[in-house]
């Protein structure tokens, strides 16, 4: 093994980026193009070193690897870091879309470009923080710290009402994470630190348990978003440049989904098994409801952004429902979901940068002019669906068969949700895509440029890949997973056994 | 008594003994020269002000104790001289521009912030409530005239004037609550009141409530707020800086020890009034700053909410919160003066201008003003990884230790809806179309904002000193 931290460099890489983006100094097109491939290769290279990661990861050890601690604030708060195979897929799923998003901005971003790129980077090196922090302090100075450079995203590079969205945004995600911030502090005192590692393996106290999830909950409902603290998502997706939405889509609302299975099930089985019913009638409402409200939108991101909420429905269903299937399915579900919706929000912004709208009805018989466009964007309109052989159909299935063995009804409803994701994805495809190309405006488009082809490819053939080959995500976090339904089953068997001695 | 005990009687009062002749000498210049030595004072002001830090640190280490305790040195008093002369001496920085318009050439100006200083440093110290009431004083009243130092502005003497009569309303019941506590527990020190108020009886809980009411009223805590948005708005922008930092350090210290030290025995006696007026600021101050359009007002709401958020900590009643209070009024000190020197710069074509609307576009007209000015508001919202945010986590940290659920629970809803109105101003510079240009910053508002702003994003990386210097600083109350 060797001793260079390479979780660190893996993190803090693109605030490099983001320096040597600032030195280039100017405002002229030549800086421009400077900062965009700065950008360009420090993502590249992010990706890279973490190959490195997948590469000597021992997918047969549940526990944490290449963990890096060192002193940091003055007590038992420590810079800890450290993947264990559910954090690391969201860790490669970040460092891989990055480069999509700035190839994404190349061309429609031409305002404050520098900016721009520093802002991405920093946001990088945020998100894969939050998924390898093992310090909840660490975690937290993460979490919220991303909400400074999405906010300035949002707000500068955003649509007409941007300003109403990031706000939105930021004061959402804030007031769900405060009240998460006092319950890292209970547990801090609870246990004397806030290392992670060793949280999980600390009994919280019943009546805390309770708190502390709820507080929790809070936060990353709202992350998530569940239903029905969801309203600021289709707002922010609506209004953020493409690459904007395509981050929020991909890894922010992931956060939520990783931060239920790296907190809520571990640290407070109890109060997760007790709240169980509580997550799951808010999953199946966020599943139908959503589902329903999608159908109603005359806004292509929009729709996309409320289908993203029912997806998010199958990823919480199933990890509460405790069980192996359900767990790993939710992982899949999110690692697809990201991959699936960070791609219909590029394919969406192809199209708006060619016509500059999003309105559903100013499209129609897009094959006629776009063939290849047309076809790329069904791949992922199948796989949004969860039509089997796209990793779209993996994720659904997994969750669902894991739910059924824990509650029936739920299960049931939430597969009413797959029928109605087909209406409402199937709707949009064909009013945007088939029918006779009438509109004057549309008589001029042309297909995919090889940037944008070089941008979809890659996402068609993953998304493909997993779907007919699901087993290297699903090996990769399969021991931790393991592990993690484990001991989430023995604390509740074992409590309910001392219940019942009593 | 021999000349050598009586050197040492002396040595824990050298700093203040030299600030207050090194004053009388800068006067005495500035009586005999005339007012072009203006530039001049103000420097050596500095300086000395650099000379009594020094000699503050040089003093033997441990508890000093003088004039029969009334006078005490230690760790706790050591940590907040400093920081309140770094306030004065910035402050002095700050004011250079101002005092260089020919028309305000008063060199009284900064022996009067020396003064202040000096009234802040006795009080810092304080070990009785005669000590107390003698540094408040100083303290106060070299600020009434310094509130009114531009006297042909009628918005500054109105300042003057209402901070003036207000603050002797509050002086009074300060008063009357010391000379009830004394007429109670029939001591004036604070370990001799500690031994003689075990228990709550009804008049030293009376003589308490006043003596709050008289130090919220210097931290400008809710409901003794009144004149803050006022003197804030009225007074020079360069005083408003002096006002928001080195003052606060001194007011907030001495609620602190008297608190602390004074009354350990009916800690649940004042910590209901501290939670009160906690709960009180935080929300006051996040709330009432939202309809602001003058930059100094909403200045002088975000610090009663900051007031709110450190008085949280001392609610806790332990040494984490006086810790967590501690930290909390270095980096706010930091983050003020960091602030105030972007509103100081805020000038078109020679005028000052103080309107949030003024700072339109200026993301684009001036990128690292803007990106550091927006740190700074990030800051004061307490968003992480910004210092703001370590402070906000120590008071909280041991107001959750001390099982204060509600009031954590409050306070942290308040900072949400606080950062709506620090949002709205990075709105403003970020998202809006940019106005013309602004004149170009000087110098030495540079230095202060540079230091300020770097202190603010870089804090997180290395915490440990001001913290573990914080920890030390809170043991030596108890």
């Amino acid at each position: 093994m060797t001793t260079w931290p390479i979780l660190s460099v893996v993190t803090f890489l693109p605030v490099v980026g983001a320096l040597l983006v600032y030195i280039s100094r100017g405002d002229d097109e030549a800086a421009r193009r400077n900062s965009r491939w700065i950008a360009l290769w420090t993502t590249l290279i992010t990706f890279a070193v973490s190959l490195i990661l997948v590469w000597r990861f021992d997918p047969t050890q549940p526990d944490f690897q290449f963990v890096e601690k060192a002193p940091w604030l003055a007590n038992a708060i420590t810079y800890h870091m450290g993947v264990d195979g559910i954090s690391l897929p969201f860790v490669i799923l970040t460092a891989a879309l990055m480069p999509f998003c700035i190839l994404a901005s190349w061309k429609s971003i031409t305002l404050r470009v520098r900016e721009y790129m520093m802002a991405f980077l920093l946001l990088e090196t945020l998100m894969i923080g939050t998924f390898s922090a093992l310090d909840l302090v660490l975690f937290y100075l993460f979490f919220e710290g991303g909400l400074i450079p999405m906010f300035l995203i949002i707000g500068v590079w955003g649509g007409p009402r941007r300003v109403y969205a990031s706000f939105k945004f930021f004061l959402y995600t804030l007031l769900g994470s405060v009240l998460m911030l006092l319950a890292i502090m209970a547990l801090y005192w609870n246990a004397g630190t806030t290392d992670i590692p060793t949280l999980m393996h600390t009994a919280v106290p019943r009546s805390l348990q309770t708190w502390a999830w709820l507080a929790f909950f809070a936060s990353f409902a709202v992350k998530m978003p569940m239903w029905p603290v969801h309203t600021w998502l289709p707002d922010a997706h609506v209004e953020a440049p493409t690459a904007g939405s395509v981050i929020l889509a991909a890894i922010l609302l992931k956060m939520g989904g990783y931060g239920f299975l790296r907190f809520s099930l571990p640290m407070f089985p109890m109060a997760s098994h007790d709240f169980a019913p509580l997550i799951f009638s808010l999953s199946t409402i966020a599943i139908i409801y959503t589902s329903l409200v999608a159908l109603m939108q005359e806004d292509i991101k929009k729709l996309i952004a409320y289908s993203s909420v029912a997806h998010m429905g199958f990823v919480t269903m199933g990890i509460f429902a405790g069980t192996t299937q359900g767990v790993a399915g939710g992982v899949f579900q999110m690692i697809s979901h990201g991959i699936v919706s960070g791609a219909l929000f590029l394919c969406v912004g192809i199209v708006y940068d060619r016509l500059h709208t999003r309105e559903i009805a100013a499209y129609g018989g897009l094959v006629n002019r776009m063939p290849l466009y047309a076809l790329v964007f069904m791949v992922f309109t199948m796989a949004n669906v969860g039509l089997p052989g796209t990793s779209g159909f993996v994720g659904e299935f997994m969750t669902l068969i894991g739910t059924f063995k824990v509650s029936i009804p739920t299960a049931t409803f939430a597969t009413t949700g797959v029928i109605l994701s087909a209406a409402y994805a199937l709707w949009l495809y064909r009013k945007v895509v088939f029918g006779a190309l009438v509109k004057p405006s549309l008589a001029t488009i042309k297909d995919l440029t090889f940037r944008e082809g070089l941008l979809l490819v890659p996402l068609v053939v993953l998304t493909i890949l997993f779907g007919v080959y699901p087993k290297p995500v699903l090996d990769m976090s399969a021991a931790s997973v393991q592990q993690l339904v484990d001991n989430y089953g023995h604390a509740v068997t074992a409590t309910k056994a001392a219940a019942l001695l009593q | 008594m021999s000349f050598e005990s009586a050197g040492y009687q002396l040595l824990p009062v050298l700093p203040e003994l030299v600030l207050a002749l090194g004053a009388m000498a800068l006067l005495m210049i500035g009586a005999y020269r005339g007012q072009q030595t203006t530039g001049l004072v103000t420097g050596l002001a500095v300086c000395l002000l650099v000379v009594v830090g020094a000699l503050e640190l040089w003093l033997p280490a441990g508890k000093l104790t003088t004039f029969n305790g009334s006078f005490i040195v230690d760790d706790f008093a050591r940590f907040l001289k400093i920081l309140a002369l770094i306030g004065s001496a910035a402050t002095l920085i700050l004011s250079t521009e101002f005092l260089a318009d020919p028309s305000r050439r008063i060199f009284e100006y900064a022996i009067l912030v020396l003064l202040s200083t000096l009234g802040m440093m006795v009080l810092i110290s304080a070990g009785d409530l005669i000590m107390l009431y003698l540094g408040l004083e100083l303290m106060s009243l070299a600020l009434y005239v310094v509130a009114a130092s531009n006297r042909d502005n009628a918005k500054s003497t109105e300042a003057g004037l209402k901070y003036f009569v207000l603050g002797a309303l509050s002086s009074g019941m300060l008063l009357y609550g010391a000379s009830l506590v004394y007429g109670f527990t029939g001591t004036v020190s604070f370990a001799g009141i500690a031994a003689a108020a075990k228990t709550g009886s009804i008049g030293i809980v009376f003589g308490l409530v006043f003596l709050l009411a008289g130090l919220c009223f210097k931290v400008s805590a809710v409901p003794f707020h009144m004149w803050t948005p006022d003197v804030y708005e009225g007074a020079p922008t360069p005083v408003t800086a002096f006002f928001a930092s080195a003052p606060k350090v001194a007011a907030l210290a001495v609620f602190t020890r008297v608190t602390l030290t004074a009354f350990p025995g009916i800690v649940s006696q004042w910590q209901q009034i501290v939670v009160f007026v906690a709960i009180a600021s935080m929300v006051l101050g996040s709330f009432a700053a939202i309809g602001q359009k003058n930059i100094k007002r909403l200045m002088a709401y975000s610090s009663i909410g900051h007031m709110g958020f450190a008085l949280v900590g001392l609610a806790a009643g332990t040494a984490e919160g006086a810790q967590g209070v501690l930290v909390y009024i270095a980096i706010y000190v930091a983050m003020t003066l960091g602030t105030f020197s972007v509103i100081l710069t805020m000038k078109r074509n020679g005028k000052h201008v103080e309107n949030i609307s003024d700072f339109a576009g200026l993301s684009r007209t001036n990128p690292l003003l803007a990106f550091f000015f927006a740190m700074l508001l990030f800051s004061l919202a307490g968003i992480p990884p910004l210092a703001g945010f370590f402070a906000k986590f120590y008071v909280f940290v041991a107001a959750i230790k001390a099982g204060l659920f509600t009031l954590a629970v409050v306070g942290v809803l308040a900072s949400v809806v606080g950062a709506f109105y620090y949002l709205t101003i990075i709105k403003v510079m970020y998202f809006d179309e940019p106005l013309a240009r602004l004149d170009p910053m000087r110098m030495e508002l540079r230095t202060v904002l540079a230091a300020a702003g770097l202190f603010n994003i870089f804090f997180f990386v290395y915490p440990g000193p001001l913290v573990s210097v914080a920890t030390a600083a809170a043991k030596s109350l108890f």
